[in-house]
């Protein structure tokens, strides 16, 4: 799960990492009062989903409250486009208002899960900013890795090492090593996939101040971060993707015409591929996991149908934990229930696949049996091919 | 060393009292293999269909002389699960359960790190199997399988299905297989399971089916290059998935720019395996690579 960059900050506040001071709001006026209390010279900072704001227009500098009402008034509502946000862009509903700071040097902090080595990784770079992605493509040695214990967290010593590395010196690097100290720990407590500050900032006076905090949470755990689970914002995420996070589903809107649902991600995503061989386009991921029931299948099958680009359906379960029979029913009851008038194609393979065709064959519906994968996605794609013509 | 599974595995279902460790524990023993016990806590003393439940797996293993285990705990205990597993001597963990907590993962694996000689498979996988001694330990459909040559490892569960599906349809049939499971921290890998391949008598070709994310393929790759003579074929899933949605950068630091398909479809060729470009053409590019 992701957060805004004002609850990251606030998240790790609690850890004793140091932002700047600041408010999010969704009014200028507001913005233009919060300015004013922090000085008059203000930062307006979009709230969104995705990195880049800075580059596409998301953050402002201004000099005076009037200057944070206008730039607060140009900023919440409009649709941010940046690298990670696609072309159709994210629309701002939110402003963080923060006080400018003195910028003297712009570094990066990074932590995340190296796969390689089961352990979490502390990244660090004098190049820190917007350019940073460029920074590592082109001189990867230009970025400090240092994995750490997980269960012992972040030893000091390591913490004096990343901070030496990154060249600080003196009362700096003295505020430098809790810094490092706070935000690991708080990365290891609240279950975070990926927490990262850029820029980290050393301000003019040497202070150590984290400027921007981007933190993802793993989703099995937040179980037991029940405070942070509140921060999730619907808004950011795809309608459809939220409807099937309801009953458990995996979710994934493309932009192609042949809906999926498939059992299992790794064979969800070769029926995305085998389609695309086959000469189609998927409209979308969708596992259904490995228990799930009548219910989640039927959901599974109304929410593929809402998408309005869908014009055929290829149903491929090979039932290992999943029961044939289960998805067969379902199918029929959301078929039934919804009424569905375009070609749907069935593959079903594995664990009481007799039963399952045989719900099918009962159903009296018009779907489309298949044998094996290819013949699957050739049969939908001629099906949806024949029904444009 | 050859397989894992033989005709002396006993196992014992943590979760037996569960909606799917009884239904997968049921189908293992109608395959042949040797359940020996359940565990539940709380639920001792009790028994599922002829099987004896027990509180601890410590308890089990003492009155049943369990040596594997198949672990359907659910996410928030799982881990545990897995450590009372190998405090209790047992040598196998197969852990099926699907959404273990990333951090929980990585206590029990330097849990793990002190008994070397405990294997865990998985999690978020579909096990283990071996046709011709008639175990296994896991959810895959056993009807599919044939007792057979062909040794496959997988990362994902229903697609080590397709692959076991199209040698079963060739006549190849299968010596064992194993899920390895797709979450970013599990036990064990895919150079585990050829290193276990390359000495298996049984298993005289191999499929390796990966998918994009991490590097596991790539290391696979260079081991295989360098160790292994048995032919090899591969499929990765994935290749069209789109670029996932991120924010920050940590991500693409990290891998370095590893971890795409394309990346690893080269790497695997590289070392000499034949790669399928459709998940239809698993057996037939395995076919191509035994003829050499
Ligand atoms: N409080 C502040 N005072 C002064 N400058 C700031 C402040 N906050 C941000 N900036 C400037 O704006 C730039 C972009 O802001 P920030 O890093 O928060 O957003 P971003 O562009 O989304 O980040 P990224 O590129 O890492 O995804 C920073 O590199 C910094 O130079
Ligand atoms: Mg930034």
């Amino acid at each position: 799960m992701k957060v805004h960059e004002y609850q990251a900050k606030e998240i790790l506040r609690r850890y004793g990492v140091t932002t700047p001071k600041g408010h999010v709001t969704d009014s200028p006026e507001e913005a233009r009062q919060i300015a004013k209390d922090l000085g008059g010279k203000a930062v307006v900072k979009a709230q969104i989903h995705a990195g880049g704001r800075g580059k596409g227009g998301g953050v402002k500098l201004a000099k005076t409250p009037d200057e944070a009402f206008e730039a607060a008034q140009k900023i919440i509502g409009m649709q941010l486009v940046t690298h990670q946000t696609g072309p159709e862009g994210r629309k701002v509903k939110k402003v963080l208002v923060e006080e400018a700071a003195n910028i003297a040097q712009e570094l990066y902090l990074g932590i995340t899960l190296d796969r390689a080595i089961g352990k979490p990784v502390l990244m660090a770079s004098k190049f820190g900013g917007m350019e940073i992605e460029e920074v590592a493509h082109r001189d990867p040695s230009a970025i400090l890795k240092e994995p750490f214990d997980a269960i012992a967290g972040l030893a000091p010593f390591q913490a004096r090492k990343v901070a030496y590395a990154l060249g600080l010196t003196g009362e700096t690097h003295k505020k430098a090593v809790p810094f490092l100290l706070a935000l690991a720990k708080a990365y290891v407590e609240t279950d975070c996939s990926l927490a990262e500050i850029n820029p980290l900032m050393i301000t003019a006076e040497g202070d150590v101040v984290a400027l921007d905090a981007k933190m993802n949470f793993d989703d099995n755990a937040l179980f037991r971060h029940l405070d942070i689970k509140e921060f999730r914002d619907l808004d950011e995420e795809d309608p459809l993707e939220v409807e099937a996070s309801k009953f458990n589903l995996n979710y994934i809107k493309l932009d192609g015409n042949v809906g999926c649902m498939v059992n299992g991600a790794g064979l969800a995503m070769s029926t995305m591929d085998i389609i695309q061989y086959a000469g189609g386009s998927p409209a979308n991921f969708l596992d259904v996991g490995g228990g799930a029931n009548e219910e989640q299948v039927k959901n599974a099958m109304r929410i593929i149908l809402s998408d309005p680009h869908v014009k055929g359906v290829l149903i491929n379960i090979f039932g290992g934990i999943m029961r044939c029979d289960v998805i067969a029913s379902g199918v029929v009851k959301a078929v039934k229930e919804i009424g569905c008038t375009i070609p749907v194609v069935v593959r079903l393979e594995g664990t009481n696949v007799e039963e399952g065709k045989q719900i099918l064959r009962d159903s009296g519906l018009a779907v489309i049996p298949a044998d094996g994968m290819k013949d699957a996605a050739e049969k939908i794609i001629a099906a949806v091919k024949k029904g444009e013509n | 060393m050859a397989s894992w599974l033989s005709t002396d595995t006993k196992v014992v279902v943590q979760g037996l009292t569960g909606r799917e460790g009884k239904y997968h524990g049921l189908a293992g023993r109608d395959y042949g293999t040797q359940v020996v016990a359940g565990v539940t806590p709380g639920k001792g003393g009790t028994a599922v269909e002829g099987i004896p439940v027990f509180d601890t797996v410590h308890e089990a293993v003492a009155k049943t002389g369990a040596n594997a285990s198949l672990l359907f705990v659910p996410p928030p205990a799982a881990a545990d699960g897995i450590m009372e597993a190998a405090d209790a001597g047992v040598a196998l963990i197969i852990a099926i359960t699907e959404g273990i907590p990333v951090n929980d993962m990585i206590r029990a694996k330097a849990f793990l790190a002190e008994r070397p000689g405990v294997r865990l498979v998985g999690p978020n996988c579909p096990g283990v199997i071996r046709p011709s001694a008639k175990v296994k330990l896991g959810i895959m459909p056993a009807r599919i399988h044939r007792p057979g040559k062909v040794g496959i490892v997988s990362r994902s569960g229903t697609l080590t299905y397709e692959a076991v599906g199209q040698t079963t349809a060739l006549g190849l049939g299968q010596s064992t297989c194993v899920g390895i499971g797709g979450d970013p921290v599990n036990g064990t890998n895919f150079i585990d399971c050829l290193t276990m391949f390359k000495d298996d008598p049984e298993t005289e070709a191999i499929i390796m089916i990966g998918e994009i994310g991490g590097s596991a393929e790539e290391e696979a790759a260079e081991w295989i290059a360098a160790n292994l003579k048995k032919p090899v074929a591969s499929f990765i899933a994935g290749r069209t998935a789109p670029p996932g949605r991120r924010m920050g950068h940590a991500g693409a630091i990290i891998s370095g720019g590893k971890g795409t398909a394309t990346e690893k479809v080269a790497a695997l060729r590289a070392a000499g395996v034949l790669v399928a470009d459709s998940p239809a053409l698993i057996g037939e590019t395995l076919m191509q690579a035994i003829k050499g």
